[in-house]
């Protein structure tokens, strides 16, 4: 058979499209269980981190520990639109499998985002369940860590809010997954500008959502100071986005029942 | 055409024939992932690992592939080959493939791996050839991780992550060099790296027209 024919260049084409085929799709198939293990302990770290502890120090199996004691971290299923934990019997839901990024894009698990007049996600709809990690000391809840999401310019940022007990202060932001532009828009990992969030009031003293990230330095003697964070040069639509982002999911339409009923038991 | 010896094909990309310093192919990737040293040693393990199995794959059917597709031909099996790294690094290196994927995914389009499929893979025997992909790709390893090197040395004052230089915003004595985070302190180094070399062997001088 000649090396330059019809036939044989269409065999050539053929039998190579099927061995690479085999082989990338036999790699991520193989490979899948680790990836995923990678991603949820990235996740679990993400969380720590938020919380404000110091996660470069702690092993994995440390972080696999403290995940499971029920004493220091209880993960709990929050049906958004009640505040309420989900009743597991009531659903169908299984806590060990729910994943909201892919619940958000499910038609039965998920709700058109409720943006009228108000901050924006940037996506359509919403995920109805989130998982909500509350941190224990001696029994009382120190601080919640809560997942939020948010478009930026180029992606959507994931990552988690960390609230003091009072479910005002700020005690860390961390984002685990993002697409934004490095030295810009990835800024949003910058420790310095992370370290500047703490301490920051999320909400007035009627419990009413009053936070935002402004365009260029908050001024220390402003009134609004505390519920201010600098804006990041040359990042102004991921700053945006991030700003929208913790203003709906801390507001009625996100977390706000379920913290409001945390506290007022 | 002369017999090719396996030594001198492995060895010579490093320095006689470089890839990035006398080709300069490949250099696009040079700049993106060199800032810090940890992620150009992972992109030149990376690259070394598709370059050599991929000349090492178009060899073994360089006598099959039809001359009208053999460009797309290379570029299947490149491509496949740099998925299959990229799997690899989210299984076993997930912190570095957050930040490398991108990337990763450009060793498609790297010019080297290409250059070297069909400049010397279509014409020679797979162990030759691997060798060869080999050697080309420790040529970029080594440029790679000396930008690398400088970069985040003089960019940040640490090696790997660790402090060598104490910052003065931490209380130290060193002003990091903030260019040397930019993509062009790479091309800077590069020539800088060119310049070195071409003193040291004067005949990759090229003659001035």
């Amino acid at each position: 058979m000649a090396r330059d024919s019809l036939l044989n260049t269409i065999t050539v084409a053929l039998v190579l499209c099927i061995v690479c085929s085999v082989m990338v799709s036999s790699a991520a198939v193989l490979l899948r269980p680790l990836q995923e293990a990678n991603k949820k302990f990235d996740q679990q770290r993400n969380v720590l981190s938020a919380a404000g502890l110091d996660v470069a120090a702690m092993t994995a199996t440390d972080i696999e520990a403290l995940f499971h004691d029920e004493s220091q971290i209880r993960r709990v299923l929050i049906d958004l639109d009640t505040g309420q934990p989900v009743d597991l019997k009531a659903t169908e839901i299984d806590p060990a499998s729910y994943d909201a990024k892919q619940a958000a894009k499910s038609p039965e698990l998920s709700q058109p985002v409720q943006a009228a007049g108000g901050p924006t996600l940037g996506t359509p709809r919403r995920e109805k369940y989130a998982f909500v990690y509350e941190m224990l000391t001696d029994g009382q809840i120190d601080l919640y860590v809560l997942p939020i999401y948010g478009k930026g310019l180029w992606s959507t940022l994931y990552g988690f809010l960390a609230l003091d007990g009072d479910t005002r202060t700020v005690r860390g932001i961390t984002f685990y997954e993002h697409r934004e532009t490095p030295g810009l828009g990835g800024e949003v990992d910058n420790p310095a500008w992370k370290a500047t969030w703490i301490g920051k009031q999320v909400s007035d003293q009627d419990g009413q959502v009053d936070f935002s990230i402004i365009k260029g330095r908050v001024d220390p003697q402003s009134q609004q100071a505390a519920h201010q964070v600098d804006g990041l040069s040359g990042a102004t639509i991921t700053s945006r986005g991030v700003s929208d982002a913790v203003q709906y999911w801390l507001g009625a339409d996100g977390f706000g029942k379920y913290l409001q009923q945390q506290q007022s038991p | 055409m002369a017999k090719l010896k396996p030594k001198d094909v492995l060895l010579n990309p490093l320095a006689n024939n470089n890839p990035i310093a006398l080709q300069v192919l490949g250099i696009c990737s040079a700049l993106a992932v060199t800032t810090k040293l940890e992620t150009s040693i992972i992109m030149a393990l990376a690259v070394t690992f598709v370059l050599g199995l991929s000349n090492a794959a178009v060899s073994l059917i360089r006598h099959y592939i039809p001359s009208s597709i053999r460009i797309i031909v290379q570029m299947t099996i490149i491509s496949s080959l740099v998925i299959v790294v990229d799997q690899f690094l989210q299984a076993y290196a997930y912190e570095a493939s957050k930040t490398m994927s991108v990337f990763v995914g450009l060793i498609i389009t790297n010019c080297i791996v290409m250059g070297r499929a069909e400049a010397f893979a279509m014409k020679n025997p797979p162990l030759i050839s691997a060798l060869d992909g080999i050697g080309n790709a420790l040529g970029y390893s080594l440029i790679l991780i000396l930008v690398g090197f400088f970069r985040e040395l003089l960019g940040s004052g640490k090696l790997l992550g660790l402090t060598v230089m104490p910052l003065s915003g931490d209380g130290g004595w060193y002003v990091p060099n903030g260019l040397m985070l930019l993509p062009p302190s790479a091309f800077f180094l590069i020539g800088l790296i060119i310049w070195a070399l071409r003193t040291w062997k004067p005949d990759q001088v090229e003659a001035e027209g």
